[in-house]
This record gives C-alpha cells, sequence and structure tokens, in this order.
C-alpha cells in the first residue's frame, strides 16, 4: 500500500526462470555496447578453444627464412603470414591466437581464487561484525594501500617469475575488492527481515551466511568479477612485459609485447596486434562488464 | 486457562556507543512490561513508533534477550541471554513480519521457504516435507501449483499468507504478528485478518498482535496494551479498553484515529459550513 | 470555475514485458478551494494521474489526454520551461515519505530559500523573512533555530510540515498531496490532516488529496473519486460516498473496514463479484 508509484504486481504465471532471463535480457540488449562486447567474447573464447584448427602454424614453430615478416597487406608481406612473423621468425596471428588461451586461462584463474577469496573474508567479515571485522579489514586495507602493480611484483619477486606464481599474486592484490564489496552486501542483508525469519526457522550461522544471505549478494560480485577479469589480464601482461609473468617462447600477450620491445620503430607490427589484442579483449570484458551492472543492478534499471 | 507465555516486569535497554566527542549513553526502549495470554487468545499492543512494541515483539519472539525480568512460554522460564536456546524452544515461538516484500528470501521458491524450518529443526524425509508444506499452502488458501514458484510472482498479500505458512510449519503455542497487515490493501487486509481467525480457530493458536491501527486491534483482539515510551500505560480487555480508557495517551489516540462513519462526516460538514 | 480540469488521461508505462496501461481514461476537476480526495488500492493509478500532471513520470511512460487544463492553459500544449514555471509555483505537491523527499545534505532552511529564490527571485534577507514566517505557519517551534536544522535532525511528522512549508511557499493555486500522513503515526496524521485543511481554507487553495485511507477521505475531503486498476469507479461527494454508495466496489471496500465488521469475519472485496463499472459511471 505504501508504494505511491507501483505498478501492479507481476501477474502470477508462466515459468520463473525464464522471465528471469527475459527481464535480464532485455535490459542487457538495451545496452548496444555490451551486446557487441559479448559478440566479441564469445570470438575470443572460439579462438582460444580452437587454436590448433584456425592457426595456420603452430606457436613455436619458426620459419628462418621469414624474420620480421609484414603484415599481408604491407609491400614485403605475404598471404603466408597474414599478420606477419616476429623477430625469430614466428607467425603473429598463430601466437596471437594461442596467446588468447593464455590470456582467458590468466583471467578466468585469478577471478576464481580472487573470488573464493574475497566471498570468504568478506563474508566473515560482514556477518560477525566485532574484532573479526576489524582483523580481516585492517589486512584488506594494508593490500588497498600499495599499488597493485608494485605488490604483484613484489609477491612475484618473493615466489620467483612464471605465469603461475604471477596469477596467485594478482589475485591476492584483487581480492580485497571482492571482499569490500561482499562485506558491505552482506552488511546491507542481514539486517533485512528474511534473514530474521530464517534466524527465527532455526537456521545456524553457516547456513544463514551460506544459503540465506550469500545468494543475494550475486548481483554486484558477477559485475566486479567481469571487471576484475579484464583487470586481471592486463596486470598478467604488465608482468609479462616487466619478464616477471609468464617466460618466453610461451605466446602470452604481454610477453610478446615485452620481446618485440627493441623492434618498436623498425616493424611496428610485432608490437601492435599484441596491444591490440589486449585492448579489444580488455574493452569486450568491460562493455559486457557494464551492461551485467545495467542489467543486474535494479537501482540503474530505467523504468 | 493455561498461560501459553507470560511476561513479568521485562526491561530491555540499548546501549548507544558513545562516538568521538559524545558518551555512551544507554536508551530504555522497554521499561518493566508485565503481561500473559492465554491459549487462544489474542493480545493487542498498540502503541506508535517508537514505543518500544517491536523491541517487545522481538525479546516474546526470542530474537533477542531481555535485559532483566522474566520471560515464561508455556510455563518454562526462558532466558536465551544465559542458556541459549533449544530447538524444542524454538519450535513454540514463531513470527509474521510487516513487510511481506523483505520477510521472504527472494532466491527462495516457496517451497523451500516453507520447508526449511521443517529441514533445521526436524529429521522429517524431503518427501513428508514437501506434502506438510502442500498441506500449509491449502491452508493459507493458495494452491500446489505455488510450490515452485519465487516470491516475487506474488502480490503482498499472497506473500503475507506464505509467511504466515513458513511461521506455522513447526505448529507453534505462540504467534507473534508484527504489524501484519499494515503493509496490505485495505480488501487483502481484511482477507488476511479473516485467514488469521480462521487459523487460530481451528489450531487454537496464541496471537500476540502488534499493531498501530486501532480498528483492526479492535476487531482481532481479546485483550488490549497500550504502550507509550516504553510502558504499559493500559493493559485490559477489548471491551474494557475501547469503551473507558482511562490514560491520557490512550485517549488522545481514541481522538486521532480518523473516523470513516455518516455522523461524524456530517459534523464536519456542518462545522466547516459554519466556519 | 475549474482550476484544474483533465479529460480522458492515458499514462502507458513501457515495460520489459510489453505497455503497461496505469491510468486508463480518466476525467477529473478540482475547483478552487475544493478538497478534493483520490481514493484507491495500490495499483490504481491513483498517484500517477497526478505524477503526470506535474510531469515527473520516468520517459517509460506516455502520457495522454483529450485535456489537461491548469488556470486556462493546457498543461501538454505549452513548452517545458513554461510547464516548470508554474509547477513548484502554482501548482505544488507532497510526498509520501517526508524524510526521504528532503535532501539530507542540505538545512531545511536552504531548502525552503532555494524554492523562494528559484521561483520568486526573492533577495537574501527577503528569504529569510519568508522562511521563517513559513515554518511558523506549519506549526514549527522556534522557527529561525530550525532553519538550520538538517532532515534526519527532525521528526518525519516535522519534515512533513516543512515540505508543506515548501510547497506553499510559493502561494500555490493547488496543492496535491499524495499519501501525506501513511508514514507518520496517527497522532501527528491527525496533526497534519488539521493542518493542511486549515491551510487550504485560509489560502482558497484546491486540495488533492490521494489516499487509501477511508478515515482520511472522511475527514478531509469535499468530493471524492474512487479509482480502481487505473479506471474510476465512482466519483460523488463524500457524504452520498459514505451514505449511498454507488458502486460495487467501493461498497466493498468501505465494508472491508473493521469498524464495520459484522460478526466475527470480514466480509472482503473477492466476496462481492463486480463488474469494473465503465470510467465515468456514477459521475
Amino acid at each position: 500500500m505504501s508504494q505511491s508509484t507501483e505498478i501492479a504486481p507481476m501477474a502470477a504465471g508462466s515459468p520463473d526462470r525464464l522471465t528471469g532471463f527475459k527481464t535480464f535480457w532485455h535490459y542487457f540488449s538495451v545496452n548496444r555496447g555490451a551486446v557487441i562486447g559479448l559478440v566479441v567474447f564469445i570470438l575470443l573464447v572460439l579462438a582460444a578453444l580452437f587454436a590448433p584448427l584456425l592457426a595456420p602454424y603452430a606457436p613455436d614453430v619458426q620459419d628462418k627464412t621469414a624474420f620480421l615478416r609484414p603484415p599481408a597487406w604491407q609491400t614485403g608481406g605475404t598471404t603466408q603470414y597474414l599478420l606477419g612473423t616476429d623477430p625469430v621468425g614466428r607467425d603473429i596471428l598463430s601466437r596471437l591466437l594461442y596467446g588468447a588461451r593464455f590470456s582467458l586461462l590468466i583471467g578466468a584463474v585469478v577471478v576464481t581464487l580472487a573470488l573464493t577469496g574475497g566471498i570468504t573474508l568478506g563474508l566473515l567479515a560482514g556477518y560477525f561484525r566485532g574484532w573479526v571485522d576489524v582483523a580481516i579489514m585492517r589486512v584488506m586495507d594494508l593490500i588497498l594501500a600499495f599499488p597493485s602493480l608494485l605488490l604483484a611484483l613484489v609477491l612475484v619477486t618473493i615466489l620467483g617469475p612464471g605465469l603461475f606464481n604471477a596469477m596467485l599474486a594478482i589475485s591476492l592484490v584483487l581480492q580485497p575488492h571482492f571482499a569490500r564489496l561482499v562485506r558491505a552486501a552482506v552488511m546491507a542483508e542481514k539486517s533485512r527481515e528474511y534473514v530474521v525469519a530464517a534466524k527465527v526457522a532455526g537456521a545456524g550461522h553457516l547456513r544463514l551466511m551460506l544459503k540465506t544471505i550469500l545468494p543475494n549478494c550475486l548481483a554486484p560480485l558477477i559485475v566486479q568479477g567481469t571487471l576484475s577479469f579484464s583487470n586481471a589480464i592486463l596486470e598478467a601482461a604488465a608482468l609479462g612485459f616487466l619478464g616477471l609473468g609468464a617466460q618466453p617462447p610461451t605466446p602470452e600477450w604481454g610477453t610478446m609485447l615485452a620481446s618485440a620491445r627493441e623492434f618498436i620503430l623498425r616493424a611496428w607490427w610485432v608490437v601492435t596486434f599484441p596491444g591490440l589484442a589486449i585492448l579489444i579483449t580488455v574493452l569486450a570484458i568491460n562493455l559486457i562488464g557494464d551492461g551485467l551492472r545495467d542489467a543486474l543492478d535494479p537501482k540503474l534499471r530505467r523504468s | 486457562m493455561t498461560k501459553v507465555v507470560e511476561g513479568k516486569n521485562i526491561v530491555r535497554d540499548y546501549h548507544v556507543g558513545g562516538g568521538l566527542f559524545r558518551g555512551a549513553r544507554t536508551v530504555h526502549a522497554v521499561k518493566g512490561v508485565s503481561f500473559s495470554v492465554e491459549k487462544g487468545k489474542t493480545l493487542a499492543i498498540v502503541g506508535e513508533s517508537g514505543c518500544g512494541k517491536s523491541t517487545l515483539a522481538r525479546i516474546i519472539t526470542l530474537i533477542d534477550p531481555a535485559t532483566a525480568g522474566e520471560l515464561l512460554i508455556d510455563g518454562n522460564k526462558v532466558d536465551i541471554a544465559r542458556d541459549g536456546l533449544t530447538k524444542e524452544m524454538r519450535r513454540k515461538v514463531q513470527i509474521v513480519f510487516q513487510n511481506p516484500y523483505g520477510s521472504l528470501n527472494p532466491r527462495q521458491k516457496i517451497g523451500d521457504v516453507l520447508g526449511e524450518p521443517l529441514l533445521i529443526n526436524t529429521d522429517k524425509p524431503a518427501e513428508e516435507r514437501r506434502d506438510l508444506a502442500m498441506k500449509m499452502l491449502k491452508k493459507v488458501g493458495l494452491g500446489p501449483e505455488h510450490y515452485n514458484r519465487y516470491p516475487h510472482m506474488f502480490s503482498g498479500g499472497q506473500r503475507q499468507r506464505i509467511a504466515i505458512a513458513r511461521a506455522l510449519m513447526l505448529n507453534p503455542s505462540l504467534l507473534v504478528l508484527d504489524e501484519p497487515v499494515s503493509a496490505l490493501d485495505l480488501s487483502v487486509q481484511a482477507q488476511v485478518l479473516n485467514l488469521l481467525a480462521d487459523l487460530q480457530d481451528e489450531f487454537k493458536l496464541t496471537y500476540v498482535f502488534i499493531s498501530h491501527d486501532l480498528s483492526v486491534v479492535r476487531y482481532i483482539a481479546d485483550e488490549v496494551m497500550v504502550m507509550y515510551f516504553g510502558e504499559a500505560v493500559e493493559y485490559g480487555s477489548r471491551d474494557e479498553v475501547f469503551s473507558d480508557p482511562k490514560h491520557a495517551y490512550t485517549k488522545t489516540l481514541f481522538a486521532a484515529t480518523p473516523r470513516a462513519d455518516v455522523a461524524s462526516i456530517k459534523a464536519r460538514l456542518a462545522k466547516k459550513k459554519a466556519a | 470555475m475549474a482550476l484544474l480540469d483533465i479529460q480522458n488521461l492515458v499514462v502507458e508505462f513501457q515495460t520489459a514485458s510489453g505497455p503497461f496501461r496505469a491510468v486508463d481514461g480518466v476525467s477529473l476537476h478540482v475547483d478552487e478551494r475544493e478538497v478534493l480526495a483520490i481514493v484507491g488500492e495500490s495499483g490504481s493509478g491513483k498517484s500517477v494521474s497526478m505524477l503526470a500532471v506535474m510531469g515527473l513520470l520516468p520517459w517509460t511512460a506516455t502520457v495522454t489526454a483529450d485535456r489537461m487544463m491548469f488556470g486556462g492553459r493546457d498543461l501538454l500544449k505549452i513548452s517545458l520551461a513554461e510547464r516548470r514555471k508554474i509547477i513548484g509555483k502554482d501548482i505544488a505537491m507532497i510526498f509520501q515519505e517526508p524524510v526521504a523527499s528532503l535532501n539530507p545534505c542540505f538545512t531545511v532552511g536552504f531548502q525552503i530559500e532555494e524554492v523562494l529564490r528559484f521561483h520568486l527571485g526573492m533577495d537574501r534577507a527577503q528569504r529569510r523573512a519568508r522562511a521563517i514566517e513559513l515554518l511558523k505557519q506549519v506549526g514549527i517551534p522556534e522557527p529561525a533555530e530550525r532553519l538550520n536544522s538538517f532532515p534526519h535532525q527532525m521528526s518525519g511528522g516535522q519534515c512533513q510540515r516543512v515540505m508543506i512549508a515548501m510547497a506553499i511557499a510559493c502561494n500555490p493555486k493547488l496543492l496535491i498531496a499524495d499519501e501525506p500522513t501513511t508514514a507518520l503515526d496517527v497522532t501527528i496524521q491527525k496533526q497534519i490532516l488539521d493542518l493542511l485543511v486549515s491551510l487550504q481554507a485560509k489560502y482558497g487553495m484546491g486540495l488533492i488529496m490521494i489516499t487509501h485511507n477511508m478515515g482520511v477521505v472522511a475527514e478531509t475531503a469535499d468530493r471524492v473519486i474512487v479509482q480502481y486498476k487505473g479506471r474510476k469507479m465512482e466519483e460523488a461527494d463524500v457524504l452520498s460516498l459514505f451514505e449511498s454508495p454507488k458502486s460495487n466496489y467501493t461498497r466493498a471496500l468501505l465494508s472491508a473496514l473493521p469498524d464495520n465488521a459484522v460478526g466475527d469475519r470480514l466480509p472482503t472485496v473477492s466476496d462481492m463479484l463486480f463488474e469494473p463499472a465503465p470510467s465515468g459511471a456514477g459521475a
């Protein structure tokens, strides 16, 4: 009765999951950028999955007759190497396609690690409050106080360079964002009446945290997850560029950039294409993230 | 008659933590309230916002402990601050909240909403839980087709029916109703009040009914307690309180309640013309 | 002469599941010095139609009407800029949630003076004097000190008084009150209703009272419109509405009042199956 502009409640009927997805898609598809991002991302995933079929060469095969061959449409280029070759005669297109596997792997692993850690810590902090909250959140603040790349650098130096250690370091750096988000959401949800109702029904702490509260905190997490996905790819590329991430000859995009550094002036394609790959991927994922935010956050819904 | 719930001199203080420039202070939300309700009866607690009626509701529902005083449920003393809460006790008191939009978990199907209390408190198998939930849905005027739906697909009145069904799943002896109809439309309000009356007759339920709406209270209550700033300023049978209010605040409250009868409209219009 | 005259108002919302008609062909008029109550349950479109008059609906809404005349001008035909000059000055509105309707970042004095500056272009000293006078009129004690208070330092009832002060700041010809007392306690509700009615009589304003509460209708209105699902069910002066309701829906609503309980069960609206009458019936 209190809603002054309430529109009649949704007609009870029709299976729910479908309508839920329909409304989601309605709001998501309004955002054209997000749809483009999604299409690009799906293409990227397909490229990564079918890299062995799509790539004309293996990523580490060298052609001793074709060092620094320019892309096909430039003078001196051949259709044999569509995007040209690198200083040791490897096909850049093939390396980019295989590189997509690494980038997506990095994103997925980092987000999973950061999400798990962030949810656990944030849930504990937001649910129990008191000293648990203080202890956890001060550590998070400490991590956030460092420039993220610097901290990742320090961690990788301690752990030793390599792709896996780089992923560990990045997830540690990204994880406080998740913890803060979860904590805030949990605190907001915890005071809602349905949580008290579950308590009156006799639910214990674990059930309240995992079954009652957590599912209602997921929407902002999904958004933050996508945005972190691109962040992870960027940071991994940066670490790779600094020589602390994936080690050559791994066709990781950041590492490719690093090893092409000295040829920037002579052969633009060796740096431009990996850079473009990173740019497009990150942009696509960020666009998806924005669309998700529009679709999942009721406050931003336009009606 | 047996007393289902009895409160003796219940006190609840809140300590408001001091900030940088203010010392901590104590807010007395409930100041020594005593009451008792017999089986099958309804006690209405009336008051305006901040009078401590919701705090009292949370104490009776065993959500928050009282600072001082005794609470007896079915004759047993309960002190959750000291002894914690047994499953047995938990089953005896249940609550229905005011806002039907906030009291149901948006990500839980109705079937799970109703099954959850049984899952936690009993070791009934899934099959039996499902049957009981279906039966309860019918009891509150919904159907088995609602079992697999989510809360957002229901109207406010339907949700309040679900919340009532959830509260009844454990066969409680006492049901605390915290403003159960004040968020509902007039026509729906009547339906829910009727349902509550039906259920009370059928299960011999005891109600503690919290409300600010005197017309609803007059309709449903056997006994009425009026609270004002944490104190019970008036306590007696419904007819006593409504026909002969003793305390000045109760009189103010009655006088302020808008009247929707023809005589008072005529009186108002006459007065307006004269002015 | 009618102050506000609306013919055949239709408001449609674009939603994910297709267009939704919130107001369906409602016609109404308010005269000067008249209190009109629009009563209905949630989803009856009672607020939406008034928000449409104020031009406060989101972009997903389409508003059409044969005419929407206010003070001799059709609100739907004049430019947005002209309309903004009328709204807030000649038509003012107060809302259900007084605390949420005030900006928590500014003092109430600043917010009242903002209205005066925008619509009347008063200078600083004039504004302050007028703000104090307004607060005095709506019954706030120590108005000069209260100007420096923030909304959260005041009670809900006091915030609603401030909202009323802002609404009458420019001597509007029409005041629209959207459930002005629903969020308030009964004793405060009485005070606010009395205040609204006395101000209405004092300044000769038209007052539209949107409410779901039959008691509020009985205590304030001259004339009543009953709405259901975006349609007008009945229009009558207040006494005949309560004495001899014409539409089945009104009858059902009145009998659902717990005051009118006969026996130990209440009659409910669905007990009296009714056909929604076409709009305008009973007028």
